[in-house]
């Protein structure tokens, strides 16, 4: 039973991660029903902006660490900008198919241009905040890396969802999501309510980069990739475009891999976990929270 | 290989195409000629030439250019006593950019354009694989400075390895959780995805089952792989005496992490893929009091280490790991060889390096055995202080 709980714990906090990144793919695929697929980079980014700024913050605070976190998702933020105003909006309107492979690009060339300015080689990524273990008299541990991730993704993620129900902004968001030429013509500057969502988007994958490089302290060009995908999975499991729904398949995925991995079957967690994906999208084809509807042609 | 391109292409290169490769085919046959006409065995003139080929750049980067540095401080050294059979050395150094499949074609290169008389190389077991069979071919010597994988000096009679090997390692191990951390129950963490990890985690239970211990649990994981928890909190549950990680650093440091987090605090400990000082900047404090197997120590105190640390120092300005002390005694033991085959014709040199009995290397007494590998002795390291320290030398048999 203690082994059980001890599962849960470590599970929840590898999914809130995935959760966090979920969170930009599906809102990005929200509002223009495309999947950025450098976003898995622009978290990358977000570890090494971290990585830099944590120079300026040698007391381990939790003040100094917030403030690293702050100043990356803010880089993160314009980073999100630059690629929708440089690589997406020359595109759109455009298929659906190149914007995809475009996205794949930028991927790659943010990987690649990583490779050139950081080094290929992973580096240790240094302690943000004071760090603690709480162990309970059965044996249960938590350190205070894992409460920080559950924290910081709770508080996120409410965030979100207030920008997104009662801001002005947010109200803009959904109504480009809803469509974008009627949007337009009730007088919302669609060009600005992109932007503003990609900026949102890098902002939280840049905190899930810090928070993953906090937890797992090696970063590399490539560390975006596997957690890339599977939050994209996450996304999809949640039912992409749907907000509460990313989070939920992030959480998901989280327990269902790590329970995998404590078992016999350890090598097998990820054909499990994206067995699980297959099974739960054949039985609902939108996701678990997503609500089907129809392409329109 | 070569002919089965030729017809395939030939089916679909395009009729306007041809002339080029008739004018390549001719540039080609031109290159053999005058590569055939250099004097053929490397001996050509007062030099003996010598090939290695090295991973200098890319993800092993750290690993090719120790061993280099010590290959080419080993022929410095040679050249500076009037080198070998009165002749000087020359050595001849490739980048394989730690890509697989360039080994190949440099192996190629070095033996039919340079007329090397043997090669060095290479640290990866993987390349060195990949290698073994040009030079097989050809009867050149290759010798390897750090492939510990059993298969490569299987290849042929030519291919010969300085260093211990993953079962002989497996073996020290056990010997060394059994004897110095009187350990019963063990627990392993493998590394699924790395031949390395998986044949070093078999040779080890072997060695701790015959030597009349229990694994309490074995667990897998891929290179890679960032979470190690739900692995850690089973083995926690096993109880063991002792944890073993047959992997590279990066993952061993984020394991020793995450087990003092979940309140795993036995022993832990790994083989040569551990060597690395990314290991303590990633374990921090996790990491300190582990132990590690590996080929040399440079805080030893036999003569001769103090004086290839101290050369290498004021020659690099950086401290020598076991992959220098290994690129080092690969091209002496080959200069060795030379001597006392009195000629540096492949057969000859070959004969001479199996024969190879008590060579006072660096990296310890290194005799070749019938499966032209080395049986010498390893030492134990522990993390102090971020720094590895020398706890105690295993022989291997």
């Amino acid at each position: 039973m203690i082994v059980f709980l001890q599962q849960l714990i470590n599970g929840l906090s590898v999914g809130a991660v995935y959760a966090l990144i979920a969170l930009g793919y599906t809102m990005v695929y929200g509002i223009l029903r495309f999947i950025n697929f450098a976003h898995s980079d622009v978290f990358m980014v977000g570890a090494y902006c971290g990585f830099y700024c944590s120079r300026l913050d040698s007391g381990h605070t939790l003040a100094g660490g917030l403030l690293v976190m702050a100043i990356a998702m803010v880089a993160c933020a314009l980073l999100g900008i630059i690629i929708e105003r440089l690589a997406y909006r020359p595109l759109r309107g455009s298929s659906n198919l190149a914007v995809l492979i475009t996205a794949i690009g930028v991927s790659l060339l943010l990987e690649n241009a990583a490779q050139l300015v950081f080094g290929a080689d992973p580096k240790a990524f240094p302690a943000l905040f004071p760090e603690r273990n709480f162990t309970s008299q059965a044996g249960l541990t938590v350190s205070s890396n894992q409460l920080l991730v559950l924290a910081v993704t709770a508080v996120l993620l409410v965030a979100l969802q207030w920008i997104v129900l009662h801001t002005k902004i947010g109200t803009a968001m959904r109504a480009v999501a809803f469509n974008h030429q009627a949007a337009a013509l009730m007088g919302i500057n669609v060009d600005r309510v992109i932007s503003f969502t990609f900026g949102l988007g890098s902002a939280l994958a840049a905190a899930g980069g810090i928070l993953y490089a906090m937890n797992y302290p090696s970063i590399d060009p490539y560390m975006g990739t596997l957690p890339g995908l599977k939050a994209f999975v996450a996304a999809v499991l949640g039912g992409i475009g749907n907000i509460p729904g990313a989070a939920l398949g992030g959480f998901l995925l989280g327990l269902i891999e790590t329970l995998v991995k404590g078992s016999k079957f350890s090598t097998y967690s990820d054909a499990i976990a994206f067995a699980v994906l297959i099974l739960i999208l054949l039985f609902r084809p939108a996701g678990l929270l997503g609500k089907f509807q129809v392409e329109k042609v | 290989m070569q002919k089965k391109c030729w017809t395939k292409t030939g089916r679909t290169v395009h009729r306007w195409l041809w002339p080029f490769v008739g004018l390549l085919c001719a540039l080609l046959a031109a290159g053999c000629k005058k590569s055939g006409d250099t004097p053929a065995g490397g001996e050509g003139g007062d030099l003996i030439k010598i090939g290695e080929f090295a991973s200098l750049t890319g993800k092993e980067a750290t690993f090719g250019q120790m061993s280099h540095h010590g290959t080419e401080l080993a022929i410095d050294e040679l050249n500076a006593r009037g080198g070998v059979l009165g002749k000087k050395l020359q050595l001849f150094t490739e980048d394989d950019q730690s890509k697989q499949g360039e080994s190949k074609t440099i192996a190629r290169k070095l033996i039919s354009r340079d007329n090397v008389v043997a090669l060095l190389g290479e640290v990866a077991s993987g390349r060195s694989l990949e290698a073994a069979p040009v030079c097989q071919e050809a009867k050149i010597p290759q010798i390897s400075p750090s492939s510990t994988n059993p298969k490569v000096t299987e290849i042929g009679d030519y291919i010969f390895r300085i260093c211990f090997t993953d079962p002989q390692q497996g073996k020290v191990l056990a010997r060394f959780a059994q004897g110095t951390l009187k350990a019963k129950r063990v627990a392993v963490l493998t590394d699924a995805g790395t031949p390395y990890s998986v044949g070093l985690a078999t040779y080890f239970k072997d060695a701790v089952t015959a030597g009349g211990g229990t694994i309490a649990m074995e667990e897998k994981y891929t290179s890679g792989d960032k979470d190690f928890k739900a692995q850690l909190t089973a083995i926690k549950a096993a109880n063991p005496d002792a944890l073993f990680v047959p992997g590279y650093y990066t993952e061993a440091g984020l394991i020793a992490r995450q087990a003092r987090e979940l309140g795993l605090m036995v022993p832990i400990f790994g083989g040569d893929g551990w060597e690395s000082s990314e290991l303590a900047a990633i374990g921090g404090d996790a990491v300190e009091g582990t132990y590690f197997s590996t080929h040399f120590s440079p805080e030893e105190k036999r003569p001769d280490v103090e004086k290839f640390v101290q050369d290498f120092q004021a020659k690099y300005g950086i401290t020598p790991d076991a992959m220098a002390a290994l690129g080092y005694d690969s091209a002496m033991i080959l200069a060795d060889a030379i001597k006392r085959a009195g000629s540096a014709e492949g057969p000859k040199v070959r004969d001479a390096l199996a024969a190879t009995k008590h060579f006072a290397g660096i990296t310890g007494d290194i005799t070749i055995d019938d499966h032209r590998d080395a049986s010498k002795p390893l030492v134990i390291l522990q993390v102090k202080g971020g720094k590895f320290h020398l706890v105690e030398n295993i022989s291997a048999d």
